[in-house]
């Protein structure tokens, strides 16, 4: 199957939305969102990961997919607690 | 088969790019979660579902593998990406930003 | 007594996510010997910490089967149907731009904490809604609503079918 191709042309469109959140990123005029534009990266970054893992056969990629969506998510939990003003 | 995984992947990437493109494009914080939580996730599902059937549809070993810890992804996804703009959204109200041209409020006459 | 079902209950699901994520890996079934081996160890050492936070207000009704069986039919069926709903919502609000934004405040009625979760991410994941806040003490969802239609709505008005759903699987 050719499918693989298909896979790595989904993950760079996918790669270049990311850059495009980047613009939110570095614009965003409050802090929450700037933490929205990372949040939507992590998920974009996992959903790569996923798809580059079929593109090359790679299983590892994917399981560094699992545990970076955890971790992203503690890392979004985190910045919560912080601007609610709670990290005191 | 080929032609059915091609067309997941492309409604994926389609809604991945509304998400983004929702992030730039609303004006407070609050509509930007709106469309970027909802529409990454909506996307990523596509994505994803496409690597598991590809995964089974490939079959063996490896392609069980692949399936299975995609679906795991996915699954983690699901549940960790609603909570976290959840968290988002009150620790924004906590900190004092005010959705933009609100009719009502409910949560700034409770406090 | 409930202190030890909840160990068990916790370790079974620990083991369950390691085995998954270990198949394929041997000769034992598909797995390894020293996988299956390892796995439980870690399983019932990582099930420790769930009793004292997951299961601390709950009771373990949530182990029933048919509760299982009902979450997987309501994620298949009347959940992705409403998320597909909502990103043609939001598609349509992106290009036309059209919002009138407003925190809303509604009574569900859901007593369990994992009712209330399975609500909150429903109503983000579903039709021009976000959950921003849930008084503890009152059970009273925030509801940030992206086309207010009535300043003080019923539930069904904003998340339709949900909280009898969450309801019917949580409580």
């Amino acid at each position: 199957m050719i499918a693989e191709m298909g896979f790595l042309v989904a993950a760079a469109v996918l790669v270049g939305y990311a850059f495009a959140s980047m613009l939110r990123l570095a614009a965003g005029p409050t802090t929450a969102d700037r933490a929205v534009a990372l949040d939507t990266i992590n998920t974009l970054v996992v959903a790569t990961m996923v798809l580059l893992g079929a593109a090359f056969g790679q299983v590892v990629l994917v399981d560094v997919a699992i545990v970076y969506a955890l971790l992203s998510f503690i890392a979004t939990l985190y910045i919560a607690r912080y601007l609610e003003g709670g990290l005191r | 088969m080929k032609v059915f995984l091609y067309a997941l992947l492309a409604i994926g990437a389609v809604f991945n790019g509304l998400g983004a493109f929702a992030l730039l494009r609303f004006p407070d914080v609050y509509t930007r979660i709106h469309g970027a939580t909802k529409c990454t996730t909506f996307g990523s599902i596509f994505s994803i579902v496409a690597v598991v059937i590809y995964g089974f549809v490939k079959g063996g070993g490896e392609g069980g593998t692949l399936a299975v810890h995609a679906l795991l992804a996915l699954f983690f996804l699901l549940i960790t990406n609603p909570t976290g703009s959840h968290a988002l959204a009150r620790g924004a109200h906590r900190a004092g930003v005010r959705p933009v041209g609100a009719v009502v409020d409910k949560l700034e006459e409770k406090k | 007594m409930r202190r030890w079902g909840a160990w068990v209950a916790g370790a079974v699901f620990i083991y369950a996510i390691y085995l998954l994520l270990t198949l394929w890996t041997g000769k034992v079934g598909v797995w390894s010997l020293g996988e299956l081996i390892g796995g439980a160890v870690i399983a019932l050492l990582g099930a420790i910490p769930l009793t004292h936070f997951v299961f601390k207000r709950e009771d373990l009704r949530l182990l029933q089967p048919h509760r299982w069986i009902l979450f997987i039919f309501y994620l298949v069926g009347p959940f992705f149907l409403s998320m597909a709903r909502a990103n043609i919502d939001v598609a349509y609000r992106v290009i036309t731009g059209k919002i009138r934004p407003g925190i809303v405040r509604f009574q569900p009625h859901l007593k369990t904490d994992f009712g209330r979760t399975l609500l909150a991410n429903s109503i983000t994941l579903t039709p021009g809604t976000l959950t921003v806040d849930v008084d503890d003490s009152t059970g009273e969802f925030y509801v940030h609503w992206i086309y207010v239609r009535d300043p003080e709505p019923r539930p069904e008005d904003v998340c339709g079918p949900f909280p009898s759903w969450a309801r019917r699987i949580a409580e």
